[in-house]
Order: C-alpha cells, then structure tokens, then sequence
C-alpha cells in the first residue's frame, strides 16, 4: 500500500518542480496541496489532471481517493 | 441481444449529458449518497439551489469505465454543466466557495457558508468501486 511519502514522491517526480504536502490516515485516502509553476496558465481541471497523471488507473484502486488542492507558487 | 455494448453506454453517457444542463454523476443518490465526496458534491449544488440531474454510477460497473474514458477522469463525482467537465468533488467545492459554482449554474451567489470537510479518513460507506 502506498504511504503519504509515496504519493508526494510520485507527484513530484512527475511534475518538476512541484511541491505537494500529503496527508494519509490510512494509506488508502490521501490528501495532497500541491504547489507548481508547472500549473499557471492551466484551467483547475487541466492543473488535477497532471497530479492525477502521476497514479494512472490506481485512482479509485489502491488509491481510493486523492484530495486535492492545486496552486501555483 | 440484450447485452449492452460499452459503446451503447458511453452514447447513453453522451446523450445523458446533452440533454441535462447540470448532472452529476454519483454513488448512489443525491437523497443516499453512497461516497463522502458524492455527499459533499450533492451539498455544494444543493446549497447553490440550482436544479441538478443525477446518475448513480453504481449499478452497472461498465458506467464509471465508459464515463472515465469520456472525461478522461478518473475519480467520481464528475460534474458536467452545458455538456461540459466542470470537475469532481474538489473543484466543485472550490468553486462553491469562490462563488463560480452559482455564477456557472447560472443562480445567484449563495451565502458563503462552508461544505462541511468530511475528514480525509471518513470511509465513504457501502459498495467501494472495484475498477481500476
């Protein structure tokens, strides 16, 4: 099961740059603040989808759900 | 042949969200919402006070895969306004709060009062989706 490491660890490997702050109380639902300059410009929908990019086809899995909060720096 | 195709659904999808305004597509109803984030999905558009069609993805596996491969996303709530993605549980709530929600439901601003946060642990209660 992925722990809250694992998952900031995913995002950031996946977005350069990015920051994510996650939180897990179970390793199962997890909620991350993630902050990248990769996001300006991008719509809410646009700035999730690259963070969800990071757990192709795990989300709704082992990843039951990712709370999510995106901002730019 | 009274088994339906994925193809058929994903149409049914298709012909579900150009034909509603706003729907979301949910576990369970908005009257028993089976997920937090449906519930709290469910709250946002109650408290906005505009009209909303819902389709509880529960029933039939094959609707949150043909939905998913639609939207190109992953997890559900998914809420579509005018026959647009307007997102899941985080952004509608975000946009609750900003005041975007009623300004592209086309009702008036509600008073700001905060969707209450399940917590990040609250297990949504019954059938969990089994899809991957």
């Amino acid at each position: 099961m992925p722990t809250a490491d694992d998952v900031k660890a995913r995002i950031e490997a996946r977005i350069p740059g990015a920051t994510a702050d996650v939180q897990s109380p179970d390793n199962v639902h997890f909620s991350a603040r993630v902050v990248a300059e990769a996001f300006s410009g991008l719509s809410r929908i646009q700035q999730h989808r690259l963070v969800y990019a990071a757990f192709e086809g795990e989300l709704g899995g082992e990843i039951h759900a990712l709370q999510l909060k995106t901002e730019t720096p | 042949m009274t088994e339906q195709a994925p193809n058929q659904i994903r149409d049914a999808i298709a012909q579900a969200i150009g034909e509603n305004p706003v729907i979301l597509f949910m576990k369970g109803t908005p009257e028993q919402p089976m997920c937090g984030f449906s519930a709290r999905t469910v709250a946002a558009l109650q408290a906005v006070g505009a009209p909303f069609a819902a389709v509880d993805i529960l029933p039939d596996p094959r609707i949150r895969q043909e939905l998913s491969a639609l939207s190109q996303w992953p997890t559900i709530p998914q809420l579509f306004v005018n026959g647009e993605f307007v997102g899941g549980c985080d952004i509608v709530t975000e946009m609750y709060e900003t005041g975007e929600l009623a300004e592209a439901l086309g009702a008036e601003p509600a008073k700001a009062k905060p969707v209450e946060e399940p917590a990040v642990g609250a297990r949504p209660m019954g059938i969990e989706n089994r899809l991957s």
